[in-house]
């Protein structure tokens, strides 16, 4: 790994790359290549993204007017649960991990693949399969629970297709163990010489913390969607009180898992971000240690705060107490990332490149996102709160702001590496401006909503609640366009684009020190690590001289 | 009252709490905003003073530093415990019934909230109270979960099939408010609200002496207890009575076969009235028949009444009317079963 190698190998060399290295379609669905996985993953996500939009557009011409005048309550129902069920189980929770992950993790740490490749493929194939169940129950006719399947409606009253869709999120939840045990046993086993844990990227401390989560989270809701069908399908009693069961049962196991999931759609996020202010800063990130165990420490409290989902529930005072303050506790790392984040920027050479764009959009988003959490875990306050507009927008700050954001980030971040293209760097700020701009008009005005009152899931609203909802049905179609551009210049630059090069950013990962796209083995020797993360100084190796002449080339 | 020409950016205040929780708010965004201004402000500044001069410069290394990480975990550790507390204490007000509170039962169905008064008068959809007066609402559901929201009152509380649930309330201002279900329930949820009427007292009794009241829900339950479901062949007529005293037993413990004890509250009666056999007291036999599927909620909620209504002197006249029971101090029941001319009193 000399430093000429890493300048001069330059793309369009003869070599066989990950893409180039077989191109029937078997050699793709029969592929152990991480990085094959990876890009199928982010076409078949890509696909879900759409669906799950195209349902929130809808949502948001419904909501246009007070009465339900473009869709009835009944496809109203369907419409928002299809749109909460393929965004969590089928977008947000691949997303980051699945595609990011998979193509990254392996070459982050200098490994030639993940430790178990067919474990992946198979991951993939579950994933497959559950989204293809899903998609089946959609088209046969949908489900109208919410996302969060409550009981005893989702058991006993709703005529829809409930146990399909659970079937098919069971099946998908084995993709998710699967990615996240494959991730802990390859960070474990398969560093290169020299990648000790505390030079790992803190992508990957992310996404071992996602892993964690994952692993130990996904089989409680494999386990409440099996006693679901036991009682749908067996009439035993477990969530269904006609027959002794007690449907609060059923929203502790929900939460138990479906809480921890929420950090599976953050912590990796979280993980893209610190790549992002550290390398568009060109310094090595604040409080590194920190950092890491902040995600650490987020993973563990996520598992015992569940309860604050049910604080209205009929749950105990003195059981809500500890949940509310186990739930305020999870700020103080979520704070402390935000910390580090910004001091890493001090003194530092920030480049305003499309993907620290949105890296600053998130730091801004998951700023209101994560204190509006701080709203929703006081008791007292989230009584009032609770199943409003608020909750909404407060989620969506999360997810979109925070999880969606740090995923188009990270794609832009990487798009020359996994496609050895250059995209329109000028169209690629406008997407990201217009994504914060619309967003913000789409969700800020809700928590207003919320305050006052409007309910969420209702297809028809007060009267007064309108103008909010103008505002915010106008945001989404900016949030809309700007969604949609980067499908069309990411696109583009695929047959257009400039080529990258290998360190297009001169970057010190490991991954910018192989060529792009990367060979199926990754790297052309082992490479051996002698120097720290976000090591920008001359121990990294990197020549900067001979880049910048490169770089007075192109311009 | 809702309706302005101006977006409002908050519900009505109009019960005793709601200035509780609006102060938890501003707390809130005040924290909100002490933390997004500098936050944001470095963000901008470093972005702004540091950005790139040079294409791929090295800046200078810097590592973290110790004490800036504890600042930094210590103030918003703190500050989240302050929002912890205050957020605890309004909870602890919201969820706990006062004494003396006046009655009023709530049935949720798919889509519509049955609600009736302890003096008997029904309402569907809205719910008459009087100002600066508690209510207690006594909720339960018949088929899947509801959620009983005020955003007026800032309470709201979810309504569980099989269960009671709880939610009191002290109107402060006369006016209509929005009532909602704010727990997803199927089709027509978005349809299952009405109104919150809050009234002047004289306004209130004149609303209830205008409106057809029917029997009370004690007088309801004791019809069920004596003629329509033959309760009274167990449980009364005196030490030789085959089923369990219930005369005094309301919010008492009691001893149950095996040697737990239980306090036969709401949800107690509830379920020795629905599955008789999972809590037996100690000394009697299973032999009490299950009543499921004989009893609707409404019907459910007048035997509980009616049961609270007994006391031990009340044994002995077992016919005379129930608001003649006033000796009776452990059950509100006994005050608020009250007529409404008593009502004008306070």
């Amino acid at each position: 790994m000399n430093a000429e190698n890493v300048i001069s190998s330059g793309y369009g060399g003869s070599k066989l790359n990950y893409i180039t290295n077989g191109s029937t379609l078997k050699s793709w669905l029969l592929t152990k290549d991480h990085k094959r996985i990876a890009i199928m993953y982010l076409i078949s996500v890509s696909g879900f993204f759409l669906m799950g939009g195209l349902y929130a557009a809808t949502i948001r011409l419904e909501l246009l007017t007070p009465a339900s005048d473009l869709l009835e309550s009944g496809t109203y129902n369907k419409v928002f649960t299809q749109h909460g069920i393929l965004m969590i189980f089928f977008f947000l929770i691949p997303s980051i991990p699945a595609v990011l992950g998979n193509f990254l993790l392996p070459i982050m740490i200098g490994a030639k693949d993940l430790a178990l490749p067919r474990i992946n493929l198979l991951s993939l194939y579950f994933y497959w399969i559950g989204g293809g169940m899903t998609l089946f129950a959609l088209m046969q006719g949908g489900i109208d629970t919410g996302w969060t399947f409550y009981t005893p409606y989702s058991t006993t009253f709703s005529n829809s297709f409930v146990m399909l869709v659970g079937l098919g999120i069971f099946v998908n939840g084995f993709s998710s163990i699967l990615t996240g045990l494959n991730f802990i046993v390859t960070i474990h086993t398969m560093r290169a010489p020299g990648m000790t844990w505390f030079r790992m990227p803190l992508f990957v401390w992310a996404h071992y913390a996602t892993s964690l989560v994952m692993i130990l989270g996904t089989p409680v809701i494999a386990i409440t969607i099996l006693l679901l069908a036991l009682e749908r399908l067996g009439g035993v009693g477990i969530f269904d009180p006609a027959i002794g069961g007690d449907p609060i049962l059923f929203q502790h196991l929900f939460w138990f898992y479906s809480h921890p999931a929420v950090y599976i759609m953050i912590l990796p996020g979280m993980g893209v971000i610190s790549e992002l202010i550290s390398n568009f800063s060109r310094k090595k990130i604040f409080g590194y240690e920190f950092i890491a165990f902040s995600s650490i420490a987020i993973a563990v409290f996520g598992f015992l705060v569940w309860g604050h989902h049910m604080f209205v529930s009929g749950q105990s005072i003195y059981a809500g107490l500890v949940f509310s303050f186990l739930t305020m506790v999870v700020a103080v790392p979520s704070a402390i990332k935000m910390f580090n984040w910004t001091a890493t920027m001090y003194k530092g050479s920030v480049s305003y490149d499309t993907p620290m764009l949105y890296a600053i959009g998130f730091m801004g988003l998951f700023l209101i996102g994560g204190l509006t959490g701080l709203f929703l875990g006081a008791m007292g306050l989230v009584v009032h709160l609770t199943d409003t507009y608020f909750v909404v927008a407060h989620f969506h700050y999360v997810m979109v702001g925070g999880q969606v954001i740090a995923y188009l980030g990270g794609i832009h971040y990487w798009w020359p590496k996994m496609t050895g293209r250059m995209y329109s760097e000028f169209w690629g700020k406008i997407s990201a401006m217009l994504v914060f701009v619309g967003f913000n008009l789409t969700f800020f005005p809700q928590f207003i909503l919320g305050y006052q009152g409007m309910p969420r899931r209702y297809a028809s609203y007060p009267e007064e609640f309108q103008v909010l909802n103008i505002f915010s049905t106008a945001g989404a179609s900016v949030l809309g366009i700007g969604l949609l551009m980067p499908a069309v210049y990411l696109m583009h630059s695929l047959f257009f684009g400039r080529p990258a090069g290998d360190n297009p950013w001169m970057h010190p990962g490991l991954e910018w020190r192989t060529s792009s796209p990367p060979p199926t083995e990754n790297f052309e020797v082992m490479p051996v690590v002698t120097w720290e993360a976000y090591e920008f100084g001359e121990e990294s190796g990197m020549d900067i001289e001979a880049a910048r002449r490169r770089e007075a080339v192109i311009t | 009252m809702q309706s302005t020409n101006w977006v409002p950016l908050f519900p009505e205040q109009a019960s005793t709490f709601a200035w509780q929780v609006d102060l938890l708010y501003f707390y809130l965004i005040i924290v909100s905003i002490a933390f997004t201004i500098p936050v944001a402000a470095a963000i901008f500044f470093f972005a702004i003073k540091y950005r790139e001069t040079e294409k791929f410069a090295t800046p200078e290394e810097m590592h973290g530093s110790m004490v800036l990480e504890t600042v930094w975990s210590i103030i918003p550790f703190v500050i989240s415990m302050t929002i912890f507390l205050g957020g605890a204490i309004v909870f602890f007000n919201q969820f706990t019934p006062p004494e003396g509170a006046m009655n009023v039962y709530v049935v949720g169905k798919q889509w519509m909230w049955k609600l009736q008064h302890e003096t008997g008068q029904r309402e569907i959809n809205e719910l008459h109270i009087p100002v600066g007066r508690k209510v207690k609402l006594t909720m339960t559901t018949e088929d899947v979960l509801h959620d009983f929201s005020i955003p007026a009152f800032r309470t709201k509380a979810d309504v569980v099939p099989g269960r009671y649930t709880y939610l009191w309330f002290e109107a402060t201002k006369p006016g209509k408010y929005h009532l909602f279900c704010a727990e997803y329930c199927g089709l027509n949820h978005s349809g299952m609200g009405g109104y919150v009427y809050v009234m002047e007292q004289r306004d209130f009794d004149n609303w209830l002496s205008g409106s057809v009241s029917g029997q009370t829900p004690v007088e309801a339950g004791r019809d069920l207890f004596e003629n329509k479901l033959g309760c009274a062949s167990c449980h009364a007529g005196g030490p030789t009575q085959r089923g369990a005293m219930l005369e005094g037993i309301y919010n008492h413990e009691v001893k149950l076969v095996g040697g737990a004890t239980v306090t036969a509250d709401d949800q107690y009666i509830r379920n020795s009235i629905l599955n008789p056999s999972s809590q037996i007291v100690e000394g009697f036999q299973p032999i009490m028949p299950t009543f499921k599927g004989q009893v609707t909620e409404e019907q459910l909620n007048s035997l509980v009444a009616y049961i609270k209504s007994l006391t031990p002197d009340a044994a002995a006249a077992a016919s005379s009317v129930p608001t003649a029971n006033t000796s009776n101090t452990a059950a509100p029941a006994g005050n608020t079963a009250a007529k409404p001319s008593a009502n004008s009193n306070r």
